[in-house]
């Protein structure tokens, strides 16, 4: 693991820890969201028959980095009737939410964070954290809009923790594990192996799984999608309706805190699903590193497939946000209590008989 | 129950359907054109800022009479013999000093009315659409070619020119008066009548 090394070079458990919570932040999250803001506005541009950002760089390539220069020299306004500490505090509290999720992903077989039992269940506590900080920084902007969006947002991501957690508790039935390392490690390489095809145990219950985790996997996809506001499911920040939502009076840094725990959040919920149901860091293909017989390259391995998992989900949540107009607030909320949480709960009972049986 | 399962049914399969669509919309190439650095084709008959290549203007001033709200502005000099003002393109010689010609671009309503009755075809629209300004003075465009000082000069060199012709004409007329009045004095008769008419 990481941390050993980490701890072997430069001697001192306290450095090591350090250096092991900020590295995701630094080598990858920052990196990652100004990718995935390019990303989205080519891949927008490109699905309109437009060119997207052009001007900086080759293709538009440092636009996002532009961007963020531009962010960082604006004025942090904050207004004379806004609720200063919780106002100041939401977009932290929101980032840390995120952010705190990574410590229990496994980026590789070499890299986790923090090797807690809890697993997903830290993770769907501590992103709750999130509906909180959202909740505060709508309030404290004493805009109605911002209100508005802050208690759509609340209620949407309370709603849809439910059929999240019931397909989570689904997973850790098969599985019999919480922690998401031990998941992927059970997960072996080679796709038949993967969750969304019955796990890597072969026979009857291999069969009768298949189409259950195909449905489960759906569903948590797309509950999960709405955890974290993307289209179909943006209501709270519904630009055309709200402005933009709980952070319509945040600008500056703020805003841009808020957005990258935007951007994090869509790249957290890409890895757990993938985690979950995809063999998280897990090759579909097998190992180079296993046929060149050079151990040293599989974590490489892993952190590439992990990478392009978690990339290709972000892909597919800019495909659907350029696809599916916005839901309705009723029609949401009929969504969740109507389809995805029965689905889940037969789904939960029969993998459960699956499981006894 | 039916209708639940074929509504879901139905919810996914226009998912389906639409990011099919999208999808294939990724692969369509972009319609768009960098503008500054591409410029877009321009249709055939456009109409935009107007040229006037001063080595074949006449100082007619055709087109400024066309001109329907009067953006073109010319004043000429009557050139003096002696002075070689060169030859337009299709060989015919100029004979006036262009001393102004003054385009206000901002009043011109891009008609091209002017650009048809010039004998020279020396007047044209271009193809240059990008002229805004920050001075609204910046938009009256002056081809004259002469320099202000030699504007004057030409026009002094016609007064001094109009003055000797007079005196020229005047002597002339005195001659002629002279030798009509030795004409009368000689044959006295029938000429009444056209003295008359000439007083």
């Amino acid at each position: 693991m990481m941390y050993d090394w980490l701890y072997t070079v430069t001697g001192s458990e306290i450095i090591a820890a350090i250096i092991q919570s900020l590295l995701p932040l630094f080598a990858f999250i920052l990196p990652f969201a100004l990718f995935a803001v390019l990303l989205e506005r080519k891949v927008a541009g490109h699905m309109q028959d437009r060119l997207g950002p052009m001007r900086v760089g080759y293709h538009g390539i440092l636009q996002t980095v532009a961007d963020i220069i531009k962010l960082v020299q604006k004025e942090d306004i904050i207004a004379k009737e806004n609720d200063k500490t919780f106002f100041n505090l939401s977009p932290f509290l929101v980032f840390v939410g995120s952010y705190a999720a990574f410590a229990a992903i496994p980026f590789s077989g070499a890299f986790l964070g923090s090797n807690i039992d809890l697993g997903i269940i830290y993770i769907v506590a501590v992103t709750g954290i999130v509906a909180a900080g959202i909740l505060m920084g709508g309030w404290a902007s004493n805009n109605k809009y911002s209100l508005l969006g802050a208690m759509r947002a609340v209620a949407q991501i309370i709603s849809f923790e439910i059929p999240t957690l019931l397909v989570v508790v689904t997973v850790i039935m098969i599985t019999g594990t919480m922690n998401l390392y031990t998941m992927s490690e059970w997960q072996t390489e080679h796709f038949w192996n993967w969750l969304i095809l019955g796990g890597p145990v072969f026979g009857i219950q291999k069969i009768l799984l298949i189409p259950l985790m195909v449905v489960s996997f759906l569903i948590i996809f797309l509950s999960t999608l709405a955890e974290v506001n993307r289209t179909p499911f943006d209501i709270p920040e519904a630009e055309s309706e709200l402005v933009s939502g709980y952070h319509t009076e945040y600008s500056g840094m703020k805003f841009a805190i808020f957005f990258l725990a935007e951007y994090a959040n869509m790249f957290a919920i890409s890895v757990i699903v993938s985690a979950l149901f995809l063999g998280g860091f897990q090759s579909p293909i097998g190992y180079l590193g296993n046929f060149l017989d050079a151990q040293w390259l599989i974590p490489f391995e892993q952190f590439f497939w992990f990478t392009s998992k978690g990339l290709f989900f972000v892909f597919v949540q800019i495909w659907l946000r350029w696809t599916l107009p916005r839901f309705r607030v009723d029609q949401l909320m009929a969504f969740c209590w109507k389809y995805l949480i029965p689905f889940s709960f037969v789904i939960l009972l029969l993998v459960g008989l699956i499981t006894v049986l | 129950m039916r209708n639940y399962i074929l509504k879901f049914w139905q919810g996914l399969l226009t998912i389906i359907i639409g990011m099919r669509v999208t999808l294939r919309h990724l692969a369509v190439p972009a319609v768009t054109i960098q503008y500054p650095t591409v410029k877009p084709e321009l249709p055939e008959r456009e109409r935009n800022r107007l040229y006037v290549n001063m080595d074949d203007c006449i100082g007619c001033d055709q087109c400024a009479r066309a001109c329907p709200v009067n953006c073109i502005e010319i004043e000429t000099v009557k050139s003096i013999p002696g002075e070689d003002l060169g030859k337009t393109s299709d060989g015919n010689k100029k004979a006036l000093w262009v001393t102004t010609f003054d385009i206000d671009i901002a009043k011109c309503c891009y008609c091209e009315l002017c650009v048809f009755p010039c004998p020279t075809d020396c007047i044209y629209m271009t193809d240059v659409y990008e002229f805004a300004e920050y001075e609204r003075d910046n938009l009256i465009y002056d081809f004259v070619t002469l320099t202000p000082e030699e504007c004057e000069q030409k026009k002094k060199n016609y007064e001094e020119f109009k003055i000797i012709k007079e005196a020229e004409k005047a002597a002339t007329v005195k001659k002629k008066a002279g030798e009509a009045a030795k004409k009368k004095t000689s044959e006295d008769k029938p000429g009444d009548k056209s003295d008359k008419d000439k007083q």
